[in-house]
């Protein structure tokens, strides 16, 4: 069946089975960063934003996306131009393997967007979901925090 | 104290594929994909001890898509161990690919490789095997008695270095040795201490599971892309149990998302492999995460019992150690973590007249131990620093002051260093570098200690405070090996190629300052490779905290190795004795002139006299130098519900240099977590017929953000001189913290001793009743 949506801002169409999971649909097309961790909505490593917020993908039928607005991490920064949460991350240190680090900064980006102010409480709340076993999440915290300070600079100037 | 006025090394630099990592761009293992590639399922079994009588896959190989299945019947009968250890290995030879015996719940039974993995799920339910179940054990004391059912009945399990092996008695490994008067000192002293100690299985939980993509080249070599931390161990497994040449086989590693132990294992390697080489075509076998749970590694479950006895001065005059451990259904790292429990723990108290230490390791019909950080020394660490609080307070003395009267210090040696190796004697060692006094004092200064300690606070909420002197190693002396290369390009920037696994701890990015700090040029300029058996020099792996402190080494060597090249070929050109001339800012200077690396490159590569200007080094050791640190944890007790709190956390740990001082405050606080995870509620519940009730991350909780606490890192500089510029190991050392110093925290808060882990809330609450 085809299912039209946008993903990372572009209208897509694609030709999905109605059981496929939209984790499976998106890595089948190449949108690699988006991980497998345990494909039953535990870890958050599948994390991406659908309609802004953050959903385990490894939990969301493909069809369900139809007219809906995918972001994955592909579609949050590049090489070229890094998104600051991805600059951030970088350089706390709160990138070990990598593995979960997607699905952290998308989550981060929906925190961030609701509340651009956030408080360690916050940022603790809005990751939950997202399973580390590298960093033990200390310079996670500190990543986002100094990204959301930086955000709200470039906001105002 | 930092001897080396240095550029790169000792600054947090950026970790070299952060970034790439950020942006989801870095390719692991199962971000590959190729034509025609198939998707690999295991059949595992539900039974914890059983034969097989048949398996019967023609149904399931009539299912349209499924290409081939492996089973006990077409698969080669070659005994060999996972461990992923050096050759030849210190585990016994206990394993084949798929076995007509199932050894417990999880263990592998049949291979199916289909054209999509919902093909290979549903073909693993039409594979009916016949199992002739058989008594199980789950007990380590039982497997050992007499009349147990033996797990390993077969004639080809065997040890392949000469040590204790009694598959017969279910006795995988056996360790002993003993220094002095232990027994006449436990009769005579007045002040002894004697307990029991209980410490669990747990999954390592890496986030990526276990995976392999195996695929035939242009010219039918087998390659292997896997998430594995001993390439070149799977290298040589493979071609063993494949029985084709290892220059057949190349191994790579790309990005890795987290190991600690787990993926020492070779496991999925072979299975893949034979696979591909029976379809012809791509094979890809990733585990789910139940399999992670279930059919890879744990760690060893141990139940230590520790006599000590202390003279009225506050000195340790006794140690005697002797514990069980349970390696499950094979013997991976059964020996060499038995060895290591007394081996990175014993040699910290080192007053003692008398010390002596026991281990065996019993095969029970229980998810397979292995490695996994800490290796031995967290189940160790538990013991002793719980008894050492023990002690300190029969003493009526602050434990810090008697841990200040009785640990090891610099230029000091241990009998144990010398007693106990890897399935051999031990390496004599005297301590070049010691920061653990330091580490006392900095971290009690932290976390408050002379306020909190000893308050014995009275309501519902009650705080305390506890501590734990730790230790590790670094490299496996006289048995690691690494290696590694560096050549220049033109614009003076140099490939390293190292065989060390960057496991996502930021190996590559350490090395890589290493090299720059050797040869005067900017971090940018180091273009890294690592981990492929093809293209990069022999490593033995990422394991037993080896990586910064050997692969470092030979690093630095293989830099010094074409830093003499570009001397040598810049003196001609500014005409300089090469000895005169300095590395800098990517240019070759003396006082008078200079050339820049890029110059030299291009005159060798284009110009006159021309070659390949390049450095090659390999490191070996004859040493171990332990890292050392103190744990400090403030907890809080709630007396109704039994619930531990985990109010503030600091680790102060002596790694000699810090290379990357970030990178190494990320070992740690990860390890912390994942520590703390282990002793509060991570847990293998098992229900009576071997099959643990939880695989799944809600089930068995790892540590969340939810559980975050307050972690302060010191790291305490000093400096080693046997490793490359000051360094010792970081990576394994903090996870054995939380496990005593909670314990100990615990009892100074509320007065129980919890000498079994983990600290569930039930059993706090169940001792707080009992006392």
């Amino acid at each position: 069946m085809n299912v039209c949506f946008t993903l990372n801002n572009a209208p897509t169409e694609l030709d999905v089975g109605p059981g496929e999971r939209l984790v499976d649909v998106l890595r089948a097309r190449g949108y690699m960063g988006t991980k497998y961790g345990c494909g039953t909505g535990e870890c958050g490593a599948c994390v991406v934003l659908l309609d802004g917020e953050p959903v385990n993908s490894c939990l969301v039928l493909a069809p369900r996306v139809e007219g809906k607005e995918v972001i994955t991490i592909e579609g949050v920064g590049s090489p070229l131009q890094p998104h600051i949460l991805q600059e951030e991350f970088s350089k706390a240190g709160a990138v070990q393997c990598g593995y979960c680090t997607p699905g952290m900064i998308l989550s981060s980006l929906a925190l961030l967007a609701r509340n651009p102010n956030p408080t360690r409480e916050d940022v603790l709340r809005a990751l939950d979901g997202n399973l580390c076993r590298c960093t033990g999440y200390v310079k996670v915290v500190d990543a986002i925090l100094s990204a959301a300070a930086r955000m709200r600079e470039r906001k105002e100037s | 104290m930092k001897t080396h006025d240095t550029k790169v090394v000792g600054h947090s630099v950026l970790k070299i594929d952060a970034l790439g990592l950020a942006m989801g761009r870095a390719s692991f293992t199962d971000d590959f994909t190729l034509p025609d590639m198939l998707h690999a399922r295991l059949l595992t079994s539900s039974l914890a001890h059983a034969r097989i009588k048949a398996i019967d896959a023609n149904d399931a190989l009539s299912l349209p898509g499924v290409a081939y299945i492996l089973t006990p019947e077409n698969s080669p009968r070659v005994f060999h161990t996972t461990a992923g250890q050096g050759f030849p290995e210190p585990s016994p030879y206990d394993s084949v690919m798929f076995d007509w015996k199932v050894r417990h719940v999880g263990d592998k039974v049949a291979a199916v490789a289909a054209v999509t993995e919902d093909i290979a799920e549903e073909a693993l339910r039409r594979i009916r095997v016949e199992y002739e179940p058989l008594e199980a054990v789950f007990d380590v004391e039982r497997a050992l008695a007499p009349g147990a059912p033996v797990i390993h009945d077969e004639a080809e399990a065997r040890a392949v270095i000469p040590v204790t092996y009694e598959p017969k008695r279910n006795l995988a490994a056996e360790v002993s040795f003993s220094v002095g008067p232990v027994d006449e000192l436990w009769e005579r002293s007045e002040l002894r201490f004697n307990g029991e100690y209980g410490v669990h299985r747990a999954s390592h939980c890496a986030i990526e599971p276990h995976i392999a993509i195996a695929y035939l080249d242009a010219d039918a070599r087998l390659i292997i892309r896997s998430a594995t931390q001993v390439p070149f161990h799977a290298r040589r497994i493979v071609a063993q149990v494949l029985g084709i040449p290892a220059g057949r086989i190349r191994v790579i590693k790309p990005r890795l998302g987290g190991a600690f132990g787990g993926k020492q294992e070779v496991i999925l390697e072979q299975i893949a492999g034979l696979l591909c080489l029976r379809t012809g075509k791509p094979v890809r076998l990733r585990m789910t995460r139940e399999e992670v749970f279930l059919t890879s590694r744990t760690r060893h479950g141990q139940r230590l019992r520790l006599r000590s006895t202390v003279n009225q001065e506050g000195r340790v005059t006794m140690l005697d150690l002797s514990t069980v451990l349970d390696t499950g259904g094979y013997g991976s790292h059964g020996l060499t973590v038995a060895t290591n429990t007394g081996s990175k723990v014993l040699p910290l108290v080192n007053r003692t007249e008398a010390v002596r230490f026991s281990a065996k390791t019993a095969y029970t019909n229980l998810p397979v131990a292995g490695a996994y950080r800490g290796y031995g020394a967290t189940q160790g660490s538990f013991a002793l620093n719980v008894q050492m609080d023990e002690m300190a307070r029969a003493l009526g003395m602050d434990v810090l002051d008697f841990w200040k009267r009785n640990h090891i210090r610099q230029g000091e040696s241990s009998p144990v260093f010398q007693a106990l190796g890897e399935g051999t004697e031990g390496v004599p060692m005297t301590i070049q570098s010691c920061g653990l006094e330091a580490c006392l004092e900095q971290g009690a200064c932290a976390i408050g200690w002379a306020q909190k300690h000893g308050k014995n606070q009275k309501g519902r909420f009650a705080r305390g405070v506890g501590m734990a002197a730790l230790m590790q190693g670094s490299s496996i002396p006289r048995i690691d090996m690494a290696a590694a290369s560096i050549k220049l390009n033109d614009d003076g920037s140099v490939n390293l190629l190292v065989g060390a696994t960057d496991l996502g701890t930021g190996s590559d990015t350490v090395l890589a300052q290493i090299a720059a700090e050797v040869l005067g040029i900017p971090i940018d300029k180091v273009i890294v490779y690592s981990s492929d058996t093809d293209l990069t020099p022999f490593d033995t792996g990422a394991y037993a905290s080896s990586t910064t402190y050997l692969s470092g080494e030979a690093v630095r060597r293989a830099a010094e190795d074409l830093g003499r090249g570009v001397r040598r070929v810049a003196g001609k050109m500014i005409g300089e004795d090469p000895a005169t001339l300095v590395l800098e800012d990517g240019n070759v200077k003396s006082p008078r002139s200079e050339t820049s690396l890029g110059d030299v490159a291009l005159r060798t590569l284009y110009q006159e006299e021309q070659e390949q200007l390049m450095g090659t080094a390999s490191a070996y050791s004859e040493q171990s130098p332990p890292p050392f640190s103190a744990h400090f944890v403030e907890v809080e007790v709630d007396r109704l519900t039994g619930r531990i709190a985990i109010i503030e956390y600091v680790a102060a740990v002596d790694c000699g240099v810090a290379i990357n001082p970030v990178l190494a405050e990320g070992q740690t606080e990860g390890a912390v977590i994942n520590g703390i995870g282990y002793a509060l509620f991570e847990e293998y519940l098992m229900d009576s017929n071997g099959k643990m009730r939880n695989p799944n991350f809600i089930a068995y909780r790892i540590p969340t953000t939810r559980d975050f606490p307050n972690i302060t890192t010191i790291l305490v500089p000093t400096y080693e001189p046997s490793g490359p510029y000051g360094a010792k190991s970081i990576s394994e050392i903090s996870i054995n913290g939380p496990l005593p110093a909670i314990s100990n925290a615990v009892f100074d808060a509320v007065g129980i001793r919890l000498r079994h882990a983990p600290f569930t809330s039930d059993r706090v609450w169940s001792a707080l009743r009992s006392i």
